[in-house]
């Protein structure tokens, strides 16, 4: 009996590994927002004139705009004064050159993360960059992309280095007028990733991008932009942690995605912002647009999630099914214990003809934890012969949590064929029991049915995440069942 | 190896077991049999430690430990089986995935090594072969979309993949057809061993022409009423329970 008392002991303080805070120096801006914050944020990254131009524009519609209230998620107001918009690490104008001039305790940070950064020994075949706080510390692998031709790098260098791209994409799938936060991004986002994958390239790697919050008080908001030319193939993980605060902090992304003919963007994303303690105190509350462009006839965008952590997520990434025979996924795994809040879901607008999508998502919720699955599917009279099969699964853990499902459909085109699927289920005592009565503990147990319950969706992340994803769900839900 | 002592356990409130009492040595089987609801799976359940269970009185020691002190886990980790009358569905979960969590939580409870993949797969596909199991229901859900004949011959397969001490068959030859019994009998005929004991519960003699019982026991009301060779069996098969239950009372 002694050593299970140990067990749970020590399961007990695993609870948010990546809580810790590193003790660096950084040049942080102090709280607030006007129009000279965002002219600061741009000067500091050397933009060009059509950059600060277009925050500008973006700073002056936020300004008239309010937040959304429609979700179901509750949380005090945001004062949105009281955030330090712009936090780098260090003192480097220009940011480190190579790993060699990376500070050693960032590369420490990312270690115990879990996230070599030396190429040596980071993972075969992914290439990574890594955001802390505000800016980009680090990309690896970069001289193998080039040799094929692809642009992997932080969005600030891809300003610096490649305008006419990002001039040319940004904005296109997410405007800034598109909603409250996606306003806010645009006018101070401070880094984030750029991709570029040129016609028939199958990049050759796995790319990924690791995000870190570190300093108090700061937002973050990064943007990422990823195109996918004509013929091309790119498989992007993006990974998220924090230090446990007892404040709330602000994370405020755009994601965008531009898949042009027959290209394909497989995107990934493995969420573990701190959820904030037992009681609800702290946490990342994260607002976050993401949504992809099926530009091109025959393209396909695949979205996967596995949201773990944050105190509130309001997220939706979504497909716009423009190119005839395009495909859009939905892949979501989402859980919440405690007082987590999740308001997730996605939208599939068909517009081409014989586009298709699907959506597979698995909520699971527990503690007095309240889980939304919101979704819409919209077929456009252009959209002959589109084609949607959604399914949607809930799992309750415990009788204080709550799961609800929005499904929203807007059908144009009589030849339109668009299923839906729902079930709310609980572990039941005899799946459980007889998990036991084979060897497993209590918490195997959960865990394995929890992991039986999300396997479609896990089997869709590259190898090496999704066992990084089964041990996060397993963490998330400790003490959950008992 | 087990003995259960003056055994009394409720449900909601309900007394079902009133003062069972039954030795198990090494290397026996011993049938119970009884009519609907004279506790049977009961007693499987309580054995096993499963939830919702008040036990009011009596013990049950299992190698000299309290068996009722332990959790369910414990008990299997310590060597005891339940092959489930209704095994449930577990969606998504390989079945054999679930095995070997199973066997390496008993192999590092015990402090052996954990069994490697080749090893397990070998164990795995043997065992499979004497149950007469399609390789393709090693990778499908834990009984997910299974016959009810199909679960039953997945319990026989799991137990002997995890080769328990005590297994405890709940009903095992129900819903099976003649094939399917004879398959499931093999499996524990193969078993049989001086160092292991099984406890059959069923309801019909049927399975006893097949695995031949060192005893039988009828249960009725919550307690064994008559104790006796592979014959008793015989005379309720002839008499039916009620003929053997009125004898009993009148002894």
């Amino acid at each position: 009996m002694n050593t299970k008392n140990e067990d749970v002991a020590q399961l007990v303080e695993r609870k948010y590994r990546h809580g810790f805070v590193t003790d660096i120096e950084s040049d942080t801006v102090p709280p607030g927002l006007d129009e000279d914050v965002v002219r600061l944020i741009s000067r500091k990254k050397a933009e060009p004139q059509f950059m600060l131009d277009w925050r500008l524009k973006a700073f002056r519609h936020w300004q008239g705009l309010a937040e959304p209230n429609w979700a179901k998620l509750h949380h005090p107001p945001i004062d949105y004064q009281d955030i330090s918009y712009y936090s780098a690490p260090g003192q480097k104008k220009d940011g480190p050159k190579s790993l060699d001039e990376v500070d050693p305790k960032l590369l420490e940070t990312y270690e115990k993360l879990g996230i070599p950064l030396h190429e040596r020994a980071a993972l075969a075949g992914v290439a990574v960059d890594a955001v802390f706080d505000s800016v980009s510390v680090a990309t690896t692998f970069k001289e193998k992309l080039a040799d094929a031709g692809v642009i992997f790098c932080p969005f600030s260098e891809a300003v610096r280095d490649y305008p006419e791209l990002v001039e040319r994409y940004l904005g296109t799938v997410v405007p800034y007028r598109d909603n409250y936060f996606a306003a806010l991004n645009s006018a101070v986002f401070s880094d984030g990733s750029f991709v570029y994958i040129p016609e028939g390239v199958r990049c050759p790697m796995e790319l990924s991008t690791y995000f870190r919050i570190n300093e108090a008080k700061t937002g973050q908001f990064e943007r990422t932009l990823i195109v996918a030319e004509a013929g091309s193939h790119v498989s992007y993980l993006e990974g998220c942690t924090a230090p446990m605060r007892d404040e709330n902090q602000l994370h405020a992304a755009v994601v965008e995605l531009v898949a042009l003919e027959d290209a394909e963007i497989k995107y990934s994303t493995v969420q573990n912002w701190y959820p904030g303690d037992e009681d609800g105190k702290g946490g990342i509350y994260n607002f976050v647009t993401k949504r992809g462009d099926c530009r091109g006839a025959n393209s396909k965008i695949s979205w996967t999630q596995v949201e773990a952590g944050s105190a509130i997520t309001w997220k939706y990434p979504s497909c716009i099914l423009r190119g005839e025979n395009s495909v859009g996924e939905f892949y979501s795994v989402a859980v919440t214990n405690n007082l987590q809040q999740a308001d997730t879901g996605t939208k599939m607008i068909h517009i081409g003809k014989n586009t298709r999508s699907v959506i597979v998502s698995k909520g699971i919720s527990a503690g007095r934890a309240q889980q939304s699955y919101r979704g819409l599917v919209k077929v456009f009279p252009t959209a002959e012969n589109a084609r949607n099969y959604t399914q949607c699964d809930s799992l309750l853990m415990g009788k204080d949590c709550g799961a609800h499902t929005f499904p929203y459909m807007e059908i144009r085109h009589p030849s339109a064929i668009v299923e839906h699927e729902a079930t709310t289920s609980k572990i039941a005592d005899d799946q459980l029991f007889y998990c036991r009565q084979r060897g497993l503990t209590e918490e195997d147990a959960v865990n394995t049915i929890v992991n039986g319950f999300c396997k479609e969706v896990f089997r869709e992340l590259p190898m090496e995440f999704a066992v990084e994803a089964q041990n996060l769900l397993n963490v998330s839900l400790e003490g959950a069942v008992g | 190896m087990l003995k259960i002592d003056d055994l009394r356990v409720s449900v909601d409130g309900k007394p079902i077991l009133n003062g069972l009492s039954l030795a198990v040595q090494p290397g026996e089987v011993h049938a119970i049999m009884g009519p609907n609801g004279s506790g049977k799976s009961t007693l499987a359940h309580v054995l096993a430690g499963r939830p919702g269970y008040e036990v009011t009185g009596g013990s049950v020691q299992y190698h000299g430990q309290d068996l009722l002190d332990m959790e369910p886990e414990e008990r299997a980790w310590a060597g005891l089986f339940l092959g489930f009358q209704y095994p449930v569905e577990i969606p998504g979960v390989n079945n054999v995935y679930l095995l070997k969590a199973a066997l390496n939580a008993r192999r590092r409870h015990r402090g052996e090594e954990e069994i490697n993949a080749i090893e397990f797969l070998k164990l795995v596909r043997e065992k499979a072969a004497l149950m007469q199991m399609d390789e393709s229901f090693l990778n499908r859900g834990v009984n997910e979309g299974f016959s009810g004949g199909e679960k039953k011959r997945n319990e026989i397969f799991q137990m002997t993949v995890l080769e328990p001490e005590l297994a405890v068959l709940d009903e095992t030859d129900s819903g099976l057809d003649i094939d399917a019994l004879k398959i499931v009998a093999n499996g524990v005929n193969s078993m049989r061993d001086p160092a292991r004991s099984f406890v059959l519960v069923t309801h019909y003699q049927r399975l006893l022409d097949y695995i031949e019982p060192d005893y039988v026991h009828v249960l009725a009301d919550g307690r064994i009423v008559r104790t006796g060779d592979k014959g008793l069996a015989e005379a309720l098969e002839s008499g039916g329970y009620d003929g053997v239950l009125a004898e009993a009372a009148n002894s």
